[in-house]
């Protein structure tokens, strides 16, 4: 099993790089989606440094979203915080139901095109998947945890530091994880907006009635999210094991 | 003496709408559509005793929410704000608009923005905590749409840039949204009729179950644009071999693959939720019913069913509130809908025209949120005890 989900790794990662570093090995594959001689493989950019730029901005925006979610977290489960908790509630869940298209699009008149809508859109739709999960993973540590910690003298800093966030860690994982997915699939809509990103194929691919582009572009950014997930499980939950 | 202690999140709401409504840019006069204007205080937008009545309409029940301690009192008004805020806008922009010129537009600044949102959180935040009954909270929401409604359709904000954005494109407005609902509710309908008996089948079957969570969990990492995208292909390869799948409206571009797409995204929350509602079921429950005599067939629509019937009303709902946004994006393959308003505006760098598809786009989706929210309550509370 251990082997087989390392072979799966290797092979994934494999097929992600070879395919960004070596596109036109594939292009044959791709070929019988094109008509009247176009490129099977996108040619107007160099994919390595879209996924790479791609890649950057969603992992800029997720460590954000993960500092500002967690601290808002910690501070609405403690102390005078603890009276925004129920507001924080509500907040999150309208948050969800903002389209993130809508956001995108939102975020465009107040800041301008290109990267930085795009990076606002991913922060502010990343925020709430860690939020929620960090406020289950925070608001579910037993009392009688929370007391013996007090006993030893932990208070404070301290008992956040070493007792709480360490027993929240799996959910903050969690949410990160799935920060990190939706972010990938996102950032993609990014390109709309002249934001640098896989999204140039495949809109590329959409304009010009491009078949294999879009489907190069999506099948890229859906190994990526996968990937992702999956790489953000095995850091993670690795370096919790050597917390303990 | 007991001490006055106000609520928290009354007092720095409260006080941020205050701040923003007269220490923020109220509104935004524009010379036309596209070019950035000129931001205004409040006090240059009105003048005279109508700056003073509004100012003080709006003031007044802020201060009164910020310093209140009972919730009724605060979210009723925060909503009185709200509704100032918005009166206020209106005044403003038909103010400022000179009579004989038409291209000028008046948009909302970031302290009437920033202000209104901070007076409707507080209604949501005293809604929460009274924690009202789910039909109360749908009548609430019923007279929220009945007020917005007459508010637009009164001419009061006629003058204000979205609301002209509206009225140049009203004929397209409808068909846009219509088309949205189409798509959002149509491919729901779709997904629960093919979801619920495939959730059924992979709870019957465990082996299966895996496998079907798996491919449509991957289905769901593939970015919307990409998965329209790809559906393009294979349908426009079908119409060439049957044209009159073409009559049926079926194409490479257009509804077709932005229908599907939002099908595929649609599968997984209502499969996964219907094979965990029918799991979580207590085992006890279950050898209860069959010790009365029940078969197998009958404890699953007799028990099973309804007890999970929640979860899976929990499913329908992430699913119209994400469909409802992904539709936005069908617009990028000719499927219509909102989106078309919000890329046609990035296009051409018109704020309104991007808001005319993005605000209702975001009521659409709040609104069938509360909504189902409503609707899982009513049926947890009907449910056999």
């Amino acid at each position: 099993m251990r082997l087989g989900a390392l072979l799966g790794r290797v092979l994934g990662w494999g097929l992600l790089v070879g395919f960004l570093l070596h596109p036109t090995t594939f292009a044959r594959w791709l070929a019988p989606l094109t008509h009247d001689g176009a490129p099977a493989i996108y040619d107007q950019g160099d994919l390595w440094s879209l996924a790479l730029a791609h890649l950057a901005i969603v992992l800029v925006a997720t460590a954000l979203s993960a500092v500002v979610a967690i601290t808002l977290a910690v501070v609405v489960t403690r102390g005078p915080g603890r009276a925004f908790l129920p507001m924080s509630r509500s907040l999150v869940s309208i948050g969800q139901t903002f389209p993130p298209v809508a956001v995108l699009a939102i975020a465009v008149p107040l800041v301008g095109f290109g990267a930085t809508p795009t990076l606002i859109a991913l922060v502010a739709y990343g925020l709430l998947p860690i939020f929620e999960n960090a406020l289950t993973g925070l608001g579910h540590i037993s009392a009688t945890v929370l007391e013996a910690a007090d006993g030893m003298g932990f208070a404070g800093w301290r008992r956040l530091w070493s007792v709480e966030l360490p027993l929240a860690r799996p959910h903050l994982v969690e949410g990160i994880r799935q920060t990190l997915v939706i972010s990938v699939g996102t950032a993609t809509l990014g390109s709309t907006v002249a934001s640098k990103g896989l999204g140039e194929v495949i809109i590329a691919g959409l304009l010009s009635d491009n078949a294999a582009f879009v489907l190069q572009g999506g099948l890229v950014t859906g190994l990526m999210a996968v990937l992702l997930h999956d790489a953000a499980g095995v850091v993670l939950r690795a370096r919790a094991a050597d917390g303990n | 003496m007991r001490r006055y202690r106000p609520d928290l999140p009354g007092m720095v709401f409260g006080s941020v709408a205050l701040l923003a409504l007269f220490g923020l840019p109220f509104v935004i006069e524009k010379a036309n559509r596209i070019v950035p204007g000129v931001a205004l205080p409040l006090s240059q937008a009105l003048s005279g005793g109508a700056l003073l009545l509004l100012m003080a309409a709006c003031a007044v029940p802020l201060l009164y929410a910020a310093l209140t301690r009972r919730a009724a009192l605060r979210g009723l008004a925060a909503a009185v704000a709200v509704v100032a805020i918005a009166y206020t806008l209106g005044a403003a922009a038909t103010a400022l608009s000179p009579l004989d010129n038409h291209v000028v537009r008046i948009a909302p600044g970031v302290g009437c923005w920033l202000a209104l949102a901070a007076a409707a959180l507080l209604v949501i935040d005293a809604v929460a905590q009274l924690q009202l009954p789910a039909l109360r909270r749908l009548v609430l929401l019923a007279l929220a749409l009945a007020v917005l409604m007459a508010g637009l359709v009164s001419g009061h904000f006629d003058h204000v840039s979205m609301w002209r954005e509206y009225l140049a494109n009203a004929d397209r407005f409808v068909h846009e949204c219509n088309r949205h609902l189409l798509l959002s509710v149509g491919s729901l309908v779709a997904a629960v009729s093919v979801g619920l008996p495939l959730g059924l089948a992979s709870f019957h079957r465990p082996r299966w179950r895996q496998a079907i969570l798996t491919a449509l969990n991957l289905v769901q990492t593939i970015p919307s644009i990409a998965l329209y995208g790809i559906l393009m292909a294979p349908l426009a390869a079908l119409v060439v071999a049957f044209p009159s799948l073409a009559a049926l409206g079926i194409g490479g571009i257009g509804y077709a693959p932005a229908f599907i797409a939002l099908f595929l995204y649609a599968l997984l929350p209502i499969v996964a939720n219907t094979v965990l509602g029918l799991l979580q079921v207590d085992a006890a429950v279950i050898e209860a019913a069959r010790g009365m005599g029940l078969t197998a067939g009958q404890v699953l629509v007799r028990v099973r069913w309804p007890l999970a019937l929640p979860t899976i009303l929990t499913g329908i709902r992430v699913v119209l509130v994400q469909n409802i946004g992904l539709a936005a994006v069908a617009a990028l393959v000719g499927g219509g809908g909102l989106g078309t308003f919000i890329f046609q505006g990035i296009g051409q760098t018109a704020t309104d025209l991007v808001l005319l598809g993005a605000l209702p786009t975001v009521a659409l989706a709040l609104v069938a949120g509360v909504v189902l929210d409503a609707l899982v309550e009513l049926l947890e509370r009907r449910r056999p005890a």
